[in-house]
């Protein structure tokens, strides 16, 4: 291709150059690449984490007390409501796709996403979305009938306000985010796995991601009929949940627990999957039963599907269908059971390398097994009407996210620090984030059972100094106990966030593979290069980079697997083999621009619809712009223009 | 699944760069896309279909389906969207051959088609209000706007998007495979299509 | 999978796909037939009564019609089999969940 002076370049629309800057602001807010995408996903992702948790520290501040007043009845519906949704919806959940953006591609051997302006659009949308709904806060209070918003709660009668209505449109939004971005993930695993990278060769997070946004992709659209029905009734003056009008407010239920049910492991999927790549690592030996892994991991994907009702026990579905929903979430236990059970067995004879990372994955193989024990008791229909809207729910689902998936990202945030950075994460202070963080889990949560099996109902507001009751099962000891560990978490977190800071100022790299780690990923430069590999690597087996750094000797005791090969070198050999040309696709102002129409449009239904109409117009700009250019910029869009040699391309459309 | 990988075939060294054309299943990465989307959409229109069936009985003492619909208006609309599918068939072969007046011609033909289809909800629609049937008149009401405003919208797309394809086909704009391009809208369009398959018979023939 | 060996040595296609064989404009025109005929079948069932029968005459032609779209108009009888699965797997979700909460409401009993 030689230098043609085209008389119009792809200039958008004809009017700005491409934005092709390698350095500054524009190279992060149009980029395009994976890795940029997923550092600003974990950097909001985080963000959103400490707004969460400021929520819950208030909450649990209220509940210190007898009769305390910390916060109004009001403004603690919308604490908690909105801790949950900013916990689900703005920190677990972006922050998995945050690793998944990462590392995914590095996994599979590729050079990004299928379509990474989609990938852009993703991140913008979450973005935009995250911040509207909490706009709420200053625009009149924010939503405040619980997390899964039952009818009748979520009616204008019981909640004038516009906090709702920012609740519905911002889920809305994050929605498209998450099917977009799930679409996304499932192509690129699907489709852009490296020459050799067989399904069963793949690392175990890919396999576990790939599960998680299969899910998504089927349980979105669901809540996203549920939201839809719900801003009719609120906005436009439908029915549908409104038992006046002869309305099911099940139907509400039903929606919601489809979607929410499969929601559960896409909380907690990814976490395993991180875990599956920390615990073979750090035990230096191959995952137990990888097929069981991957398979169960499947297999929870897909029975998951069929046990959303159990969440709707005390609603009075009829002694069928409890039955049978009763029994399905008994059997999902299996599955998981499979997992833990592998991971127990992957540590079981390991040379054991107790890294921060590595304890806390093994955190995650305890605190979760106690909180699914605690769950599997609740698919026990008669024991669950008693415990439903109690502590005890309350406990133990806090067990599976905190214990189970925030605390597994926690663990890949060490392991994966230094391939994102380039430098290792201190140790010391690790420690230090880690048992603040356990004693603190248990602290917190353990003591909700038992104020849970007392009858302290979930999302009350005060507890009255006379009904505290005495002795062992004293409500006001317990609730204090449980105050003093969520102040441990925090400053387990805290240590993590001054971990980060000292990281940040120290001088010192990180070797190129400080754990000797054993997939993909960490056979590129750290941080990796723009292209990720010098040259696609062929695969030829689970775990290859280790297997390319060891084989098997014969000694005299008999064939033993021998490091014969250093990182390093593993590493040159590849560069020595990188391709000629590599093409990446080029940055682009268009996901922005029609991220940005989304919210507009949201706002307009709340106040005026004459601003969507200005937001549709945002969003259909955003959408022509897109479509009209090439994701490919021209060498004349390049100051100064590139030569041949350094023509960027990497994928046709998105 | 375990055997979608089966070759590796995939050239990494040819001049385009490995990752724009080699896929290691040999698909494309559009068609996969749009398929998957499709899958989601399943879900979308299923809640959607079954929030009228949990309420089409629910209109009170005020007018009902059976009294409602005119079935023999919505027969002809969704022959005519039946049809489009035709088309649009006929214009995907056209952009295979590469024959660009026919892929035009046939797109056109579709969106009119399909604009068609539209202009005939509005109608009904109006019919409809003006007897006395509006949104919030009853759960039934309001279920059945919503179910079939939302596919209206998914056909409304559809017809931009057809209509915008033949633009940019006449003004030879198309970023990327142009039968690609023309095939993916093919797909989006008879999804649509299938669903008015479904709500035709689930709402409008199925006595209630 | 063997519908990808077989393509295998195209791996110099535009976008590495895969070219189906696609039928010609005059096999599709008389798929159309069969479709307007069907629809014309399902709309005489507004003039003749069938009483019983007709739920499940419209259900079957309703069926027939879908897959008979899917199937041959959107390609995913001569497509890659990776499609048909994914859409397959939304497809299935959808009427499993969404029938098994219909029966929950007693609709089916009814």
């Amino acid at each position: 291709m030689a230098l043609i002076a085209s008389p119009t370049p792809t200039q958008s629309l004809g009017v700005f150059r491409r934005p092709v800057a390698a350095t500054g602001w524009r190279s992060w807010v149009f980029t395009v690449d994976h890795k940029k995408i997923g550092i600003m996903y974990g950097v909001v992702a985080m963000f959103f984490f400490l707004v969460g948790g400021c929520e819950a520290l208030l909450i649990r501040l209220q509940l210190a007390a007898p009769d305390n007043t910390v916060l109004s009845a009001g403004l603690y519906n919308e604490m908690f409501t909105m801790h949950a949704t900013t916990m689900v919806f703005l920190f677990v959940m972006p922050m998995a796709a945050a690793f998944a953006n990462y590392f995914l591609p590095l996994q599979v051997g590729a050079r990004d996403v299928a379509f990474p302006r989609l990938n852009a659009l993703s991140f913008w949308l979450f973005l935009f979305g995250g911040v509207f709904l909490n706009t709420s806060w200053f625009l009149g209070g924010a939503a405040d009938g619980g997390w899964f918003m039952y009818s009748p709660n979520s009616s204008r009668l019981f909640s004038p306000s516009h906090g709702i209505d920012f609740w519905v449109l911002g889920l809305q939004i994050i929605g498209i985010a998450s099917l977009v971005s799930s679409i996304n993930l499932i192509v690129t695993v699907l489709n852009m796995r490296a020459p050799g990278m067989k399904l069963m060769n793949m690392p175990v997070f890919t396999w576990m991601v790939l599960v998680v946004q299969f899910l998504l992709l089927f349980a979105l659209p669901v809540i996203t009929v549920a939201l839809f029905l719900l801003s009719f009734q609120r906005n436009f003056g439908a029915a549908f949940f409104d038992v006046d009008k002869g309305a099911d407010p099940l139907l509400w239920q039903h929606l919601f627990w489809i979607f929410g049910h499969p929601e559960v492991y896409i909380i907690i999927l990814p976490s395993f999957g991180i875990i599956s790549e920390v615990l073979p690592t750090f035990a230096r030996k191959p995952l137990f039963g990888y097929k069981f892994v991957v398979f169960s991991g499947a297999a929870i994907g897909f029975v998951g599907w069929g046990v959303w009702a159990h969440h709707m026990f005390a609603s009075g579905l009829g002694p069928v269908s409890v039955a049978v929903f009763s029994v399905a979430t008994m059997l999902i236990a299996i599955p998981t059971g499979v997992k833990i059970c592998n991971w127990t067995l992957t540590l079981w004879g390991g040379k054991l390398w107790f890294s921060t990372a590595m304890m806390f994955a093994i955190g995650v193989i305890v605190l979760f097994t106690i909180g699914g024990l605690s769950g599997v008791t609740h698919a026990v229909a008669p024991a669950d009407t008693q415990q439903t809207d109690t502590y005890h729910i309350v406990g133990h689902f806090h067990y599976v996210i905190v214990g189970g998936a925030v605390m597994g990202l926690f663990a890949g945030f060490y392991y994966w620090w230094p391939k994102v950075f380039g430098k290792l994460l201190n140790e010391r202070l690790g420690k230090w984030n880690f048992w603040l963080m356990f004693f603190g889990v248990n602290l917190t949560f353990a003591p909700m059972h038992i104020l849970g099996m007392q009858g302290q109902p979930r999302r009350m507001v005060v507890w009255p100094e006379k009904l505290t009751g005495e002795g062992f099962f004293n409500l006001q000891f317990w609730n204090q106990i449980a105050t003093v560990g969520s102040f441990l978490i925090a400053s387990g977190v805290f240590m993590f966030l001054v971990n980060v800071v000292v990281t940040a100022k120290k001088a010192e790299k990180a070797p190129l593979d400080p754990w000797d780690a054993r997939t993909l990923e960490w056979m590129t430069a750290s941080p990796p290069k723009e292209h990720n590999f010098d040259t696609i690597p062929t695969v030829h087996s689970l775990d290859e980079f280790f297997h390319r750094k060891y084989e098997e000797v014969d000694t005299d005791k008999g064939p033993r697997l021998v490091k014969v090969r250093s990182a390093e070198e593993v590493l040159a050999a590849e560069e020595a083999k990188a391709d000629a040309h590599i093409h990446l696709p080029s940055p682009s102002y268009w996901p922005i621009v029609l991220a940005f129409g989304l919210p507009v449009i949201a706002y307009g239904v709340i106040y005026n619809l004459l601003l969507s109409v200005v937001g549709a117009a945002i969003l259909l700009l955003g959408i022509f712009g897109w479509v009209l250019e090439p994701s490919v910029a021209e060498d004349s869009d390049y100051d100064p223009p590139t030569g041949e040699s350094e023509t960027k391309e990497l994928s046709s459309v998105g | 699944m375990a055997d979608i990988a089966v070759h590796e075939s995939v050239t990494s060294h040819d001049d385009h760069g490995p990752a724009a054309h080699g896929s290691i299943t040999g698909i494309s990465n559009n068609k996969l896309a749009m398929w998957l989307f499709l899958g989601s959409e399943c879900l979308l229109f299923g809640g959607l279909i079954s929030t009228y069936m949990l309420y089409r009985g629910r209109h009170g003492s005020g007018v009902g389906p059976a009294q409602l619909f005119d079935i023999p208006l919505t027969s002809v609309s969704s022959f005519v969207l039946l049809m489009s599918s035709l088309t649009m068939v006929l214009a995907v072969n056209a952009a295979k051959r590469k024959d660009d007046r026919n892929t035009n011609l046939w797109l056109a033909v579709t969106g009119l088609l399909g604009a068609l289809f539209v202009g005939a909800q509005v109608y009904e629609f109006t019919a409809f209000y003006h007897e006395g049937v509006g949104f919030t008149t009853s759960l039934f009401s309001s279920s059945f706007f919503t179910l079939t405003g939302f596919h209206g919208v998914h056909v409304s797309i559809g017809v931009i998007m057809l209509l915008a394809m033949v633009a940019i086909i006449s003004r030879n704009k198309v970023a990327g495979d142009k039968a690609e391009a023309v095939e993916m809208i093919g797909l989006y369009w008879h999804f649509v299509d299938v669903v008015w398959v479904v709500i035709f018979t689930l709402v409008y023939l199925i006595p209630a | 999978m063997n519908t990808v060996d077989e393509h295998t040595e195209h791996g110099h296609h535009a976008h590495g796909a895969e070219e189906p064989h696609i039928p010609k404009d005059s096999y599709f025109i008389k798929v159309a037939l069969w479709l307007a005929l069907l629809t014309a079948l399902e709309t005489s069932t507004y003039w003749i009564h069938l009483g019983g029968f007709a739920t499940p005459a419209l259900l079957i032609m309703m069926t027939i019609k879908f897959f008979m779209i899917i199937m041959i108009f959107m390609h995913l009888k001569f497509d890659n089999k990776l499609f048909s699965l994914m859409f397959y797997i939304g497809l299935g979700l959808a009427i499993f969940v969404y029938c098994v909460a219909l029966s929950t409401f007693q609709f089916f009993a009814s």
